[in-house]
């Protein structure tokens, strides 16, 4: 785990340090910590009920904290929190726009109250929809729009201003894979042009493949800061799992997997299965593939599983994500 | 359907409908602004550089706007029914009359679209709605309701409103005897600014405690 004692340098857009929210008796952050470095993408990782929301409306200004301190672009959200609006945008978990509206009215009526006056407001919404990816759909009604498209609009609407730091509340929670990489390919677009983001998940994937640097909450915590790579090494990596027919075979399967395997793999008698964690995924599937093939074992299925958040907090908490309590 | 000084009943209901009309219009902006909390529009708003009086007050421009069109279109299609009001200032004083109730009751929207959970709670709203329009004088004359009834419905503030806004169209018809039926006119005034005064704060409150 990391220091967070360090402080903050100029090259940070957000820190905070030991947040705490209270919800009646429910601790929603419970000493928080979070310190994402500028020009970069930062995953917040968790499970339902983690506190990632709250962390997020605490950093945009829209609740209060109870304890702790916060800065957003060198400034602190609770002393100066109308400077920090001028330099934020949010997407919250739920896509905020008119479905009356057409997807350019809805940008134009957002950089008229952001005082851009009609020109430029115009002439941002303009851009904002080429840069999304959504000239084709922009005079159309934002009820016909598909999810992916919503969610672009949704993040076009918090870019209006171009601000510093970005936060994104799941942004691809409900979206089929499509339009899930549709938005992939927005927030990579926005990174480039120097935007800082903060992105919540539920998905180690997501994360894996935006962020550069992962913390990964639980219970109002942070229990982990981390590489991607960090975090999917210390769930053991990738894995390769085979699927036998006969009992009979584990054994054999159990020695041809071993040679790819780091460290013991391990077997499943009731599920006739063998699984072990691998570096080079795509050699080591082929060369179980191929030795078991020429050894004759019948095999059901074989094939090569991402870790999840599951297997992170499986080995970071010892026991694995739980459903949110409901008791409040 | 008598008419107490003998007028005609369209006369008596047609403001009456118009009242009602423009009391109702709490229920649409109660449900609007739930419509956009729970849809994270305020929230939008909220984490932008902007004052949040102006979300409110973005939000009882419209709510005006729409009761104008609102009103507009009855007005339109109540001389069909056989409703003759006079022209003139008379008209648009009635007019201005039912505005003054309609922003007054965008606080109550307000603090009530805050207050409940989610958009179809506050379609629930007109089962309240309902009887506290009914207990008053838009459908019939408190002074022929039971005694009891007929104080409570010459008191409801909609009353107020409705009384002066017959007159002023020009239709008008006896009203009682109670000390507010008598004084119709500055109840119309008051009432609203009541209304104002303790559902403007607590809608104030309520949106504070967004940030809690
Ligand atoms: N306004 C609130 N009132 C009461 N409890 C709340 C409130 N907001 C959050 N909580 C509680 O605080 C905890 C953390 O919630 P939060 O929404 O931050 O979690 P999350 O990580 O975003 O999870 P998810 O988005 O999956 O619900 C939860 O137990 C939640 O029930
Ligand atoms: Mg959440």
């Amino acid at each position: 785990m990391n220091d967070y004692d360090a402080g903050c340098d100029d090259g940070c857009a957000v820190h905070a340090e030991g947040l705490e929210k209270r919800y009646g008796e429910k601790r929603a952050l419970d000493g928080f910590d979070l310190t994402v470095r500028t020009g970069t993408v930062h995953g917040l990782l968790g499970p339902n009920g983690a506190g990632r929301t709250t962390a997020v409306r605490i950093l945009s200004t829209l609740v209060r904290l109870d304890g702790g301190r916060a800065t957003v672009a060198g400034l602190d959200v609770a002393r100066s929190a109308r400077e920090v609006r001028a330099r934020i945008g949010l997407t919250g978990q739920y896509a905020a726009v008119d479905e009356v509206l057409t997807g350019r009215q809805s940008l134009e009526m957002f950089g008229r109250l952001f005082h851009l006056g009609g020109g430029r407001a115009r002439a941002r919404a303009a851009e904002l929809l080429e840069q999304f990816d959504l000239t084709g759909a922009a005079d159309k009604g934002v009820g016909d729009y598909s999810g992916g498209m919503r969610r672009r609009l949704d993040l076009a609407a918090s870019m209006i201003l171009a601000p510093a730091v970005l936060f994104l509340d799941e942004p691809t929670t409900g979206l089929d894979p499509r339009s899930r990489g549709e938005v992939w390919d927005s927030v990579r677009a926005l990174v480039a042009g120097g935007t800082t983001v903060l992105l919540t998940t539920q998905y180690l994937e997501e994360a894996d493949r935006l962020a550069s640097r992962i913390t990964v909450t639980d219970q109002g915590r942070s229990i982990a800061d981390d590489t991607p790579d960090g975090l999917k090494n210390l769930a053991g990596g990738d894995r390769i799992e085979v699927v036998v027919a006969e009992r009979s075979d584990i054994p054999r399967v159990v020695k041809v997997v071993a040679r790819v395997a780091d460290g013991e793999p391990e077997s499943d008698d009731s599920e006739l299965r063998v699984h072990g964690s691998v570096t080079d995924r795509v050699a080591a599937l082929t060369d179980v593939a191929r030795t078991l093939q020429d050894e004759g074992v019948r095999v059901e299925d074989i094939g090569l599983r991402r870790p999840s958040l599951d297997d992170v907090f499986l080995r970071l908490t010892g026991h694995r994500t739980e459903k949110e309590e409901t008791a409040v | 359907m008598t008419v107490p000084g003998g007028g005609d009943y369209k006369d008596f209901l047609m403001p009456g409908m118009f009242v009602m009309t423009t009391a109702f219009g709490f229920i649409n902006t109660a449900t609007l602004v739930v419509h956009d909390s729970t849809k994270g529009v305020i929230d939008r708003f909220r984490s932008m550089p902007m004052a949040s009086s102006a979300v409110v007050a973005g939000r009882g421009m419209t709510d005006l706007l729409v009761a104008c069109a609102e009103l507009g279109i009855l007005m339109l299609t109540a001389p069909a029914m056989g409703w003759r009001p006079d022209g003139g200032w008379g008209f648009l004083a009635a007019f201005g009359l039912l505005l003054w109730l309609r922003f007054a009751l965008i606080w109550l929207g307000v603090w009530l679209g805050l207050l409940v959970p989610n958009p179809e709670a506050a379609g629930g709203l007109f089962a309240v709605a309902f009887p506290l329009t009914m207990i008053s004088s838009i459908f019939v004359a408190p002074q022929l309701m039971p005694d009891w009834l007929g104080w409570v419905a010459a008191w409801n503030p909609i009353s107020s409103t409705a009384a002066p806004a017959r007159d002023l169209f020009g239709t008008p018809v006896g009203g009682g005897d109670s000390w507010v039926e008598q004084h119709a006119l500055l109840m119309a005034g008051v009432w609203p600014l009541v209304l104002t005064a303790v559902f403007l704060p607590l809608a104030v409150r309520r949106f504070q405690r967004l940030s809690r």
